[in-house]
């Protein structure tokens, strides 16, 4: 499993496809170091930022809500906030739960939320869903299946939309994972969009991933495939009382054999009835099994550079598509467009003129 | 894809009727024009509409019902919104509501009040023109 676990790890790259959403990590003449702050000069969003932080590590339930609002919105107070909670996080376990659309994500955790709960850990949940590419409105649905966690002031739960981001998650996940977690939160679940075969972004995020599966959607060869199945840590078969869940069962099981690996961890595959509470206390007890053997096995370390570096390319390429963009000339850039439609120029070439242009 | 601020809408149905085509119609018109919509779905407690609200960031709450307890239930959901400290955010409320109750239920801080056929039109731009 190590070996595959690097490789997964390296795949991201794939997904460098240029962002065209504004990104929240440009803070115009920001001091981002908010550390030596009391030597500089405190704007008025700095000091909104420190009050943020501060409410949020306070355990101000509004203030968390705010301040995930304004990673959302690219607000300039952002930044700087996630700057003073970032030496606070780092302490909460994430499992990402991920899997194709009416797999029962939702139900399950919401279940394993409850589990969790009863063990005595306080709970966060992401839960993204996918936005309009047409309207760039959503319906944010996952709460309905989580209802009566609402009233549970150990869990806080937090609805978003993807928000033009391709990879299962919104651009904002990850830090209002942060948020979650300099909150005080034990263990967080984040829940993806119902993804297809390829939306991995998930594991670069989560240190636990649950790939999602029920029986009755596709056939053995989709189980050998490349993509989803690959960043499992652990595999659930959920409605493992509806007909041809065996098959499914066996279908991953086959589809484990082959990817087999001498040493390591070796992804388990639960059933559950996520509806009806059953599996679930075997798929916590799987989590934990997971989590101990990141610290045991010495790869928590390892996942948490890897981790960071994911993250920080992903800044780093989200930045820089929005310098470009500010630099651009709408017009020239509306010509290039109208070249390339028009086969006068290939895309490639025009990119890196663009490119050229800017980095002089 | 559009950037920066996005309304934030929860749709919730408090009380114990069972019919939610009407927040379903509802979430669906403000979701085409743009909107976040967070839908909780039948019968919420105040307290779990005015706690989803906080978690979520809102702007506005829209409140569904035809079960004939709105008197009962939307005093309840406006004070918890206010004691925590969400006194800002635009409450509007649709369903089967009696003209006689209007009065009543704007003193209390609803700002609007939709009746069945109402074209879903009017509440986008009415959360368009009165959202900060």
């Amino acid at each position: 499993m190590e070996v595959a676990t690097e490789e997964r790890l390296n795949k991201e790259g794939r997904r460098a496809g240029p962002v065209l959403a504004k990104p929240r990590y440009i803070t115009q003449n920001q001091s981002i170091g908010a550390k030596n702050s009391s030597q500089a000069i405190i704007s008025p969003s700095l000091a909104e930022s420190r009050e943020l932080a501060d409410r949020v590590l306070a355990g101000d339930r509004r203030g968390v809500a705010r301040l995930i609002s304004l990673i959302e919105d690219d607000s300039p107070e952002a930044c700087p906030a996630l700057a003073l909670l970032y030496p606070h996080t780092g302490r909460a376990h994430v499992v990402g739960v991920t899997g194709a659309p009416g797999t029962g994500k939702s139900t399950l955790v919401g279940q394993l939320a409850r589990e969790s709960r009863q063990r005595g850990l306080t709970v966060g949940i992401v839960a993204v869903d996918p936005s309009s590419p047409f309207s760039g409105g959503a319906i944010l649905g996952d709460r309905i299946r989580m209802q009566e966690l609402t009233g549970d002031p150990g869990v806080f739960i937090r609805s978003m939309a993807t928000r033009g981001s391709l990879g299962g998650l919104s651009y904002a996940t990850g830090d209002a994972i942060k948020v979650l977690d300099a909150f005080g939160k034990d263990i967080i679940y984040v829940e993806t969009v119902g993804v297809g075969q390829d939306e991995v972004e998930i594991a670069a995020t989560a240190h636990t991933t649950i790939v999602v599966q029920a029986p009755g959607l596709g056939d053995d060869i989709q189980a050998i495939k490349a993509g989803i199945l690959e960043i499992a840590d652990i595999l659930v078969v959920n409605k493992a009382d509806q007909e041809g869940a065996e098959r499914t069962v066996a279908a991953l099981q086959l589809m484990l054999e082959l990817n087999h690996q001498p040493q390591g961890w070796q992804p388990p595959i639960i059933k559950t009835v996520a509806v009806e509470g059953k599996g679930i206390e075997a798929l916590s007890h799987e989590i934990s099994r997971h989590r101990d053997y990141l610290q045991v096995s010495g790869r928590a370390s390892l996942l948490r550079q890897h981790l960071a570096e994911e993250e920080l390319w992903n800044i780093i390429r989200k930045t820089l598509v929005a310098r470009i963009m500010d630099k651009l000339d709408r017009a020239e850039l509306d010509q290039l467009i109208h070249d390339i439609a028009d086969r006068r120029l290939d895309p490639h070439t025009a990119a890196n003129k663009l490119i050229a242009q800017i980095l002089e | 894809m559009p950037d920066g601020k996005k309304i934030r809408v929860l749709i919730a149905k408090p009380g114990l009727d069972g019919h939610d085509r009407g927040a379903k119609v509802v979430a669906r018109a403000l979701r085409d024009a743009g909107m976040e919509v967070i839908y909780t779905g039948l019968r919420q407690t105040p307290e779990m509409i005015a706690e989803a609200a906080l978690q979520e960031d809102v702007d506005v709450v829209g409140l569904s019902i035809l079960s004939g307890a709105h008197m009962t239930l939307f005093p309840r959901i406006m004070k918890l919104l206010k004691d925590k400290g969400m006194e800002g955010i635009l409450v509007f409320a649709g369903g089967i509501i009696p003209d006689e109750d209007v009065p009543a239920l704007k003193e209390m801080g609803i700002r609007a009040i939709y009746g069945p056929g109402t074209p879903t039109g009017d509440i986008v731009d009415f959360l368009r023109q009165n959202v900060q």
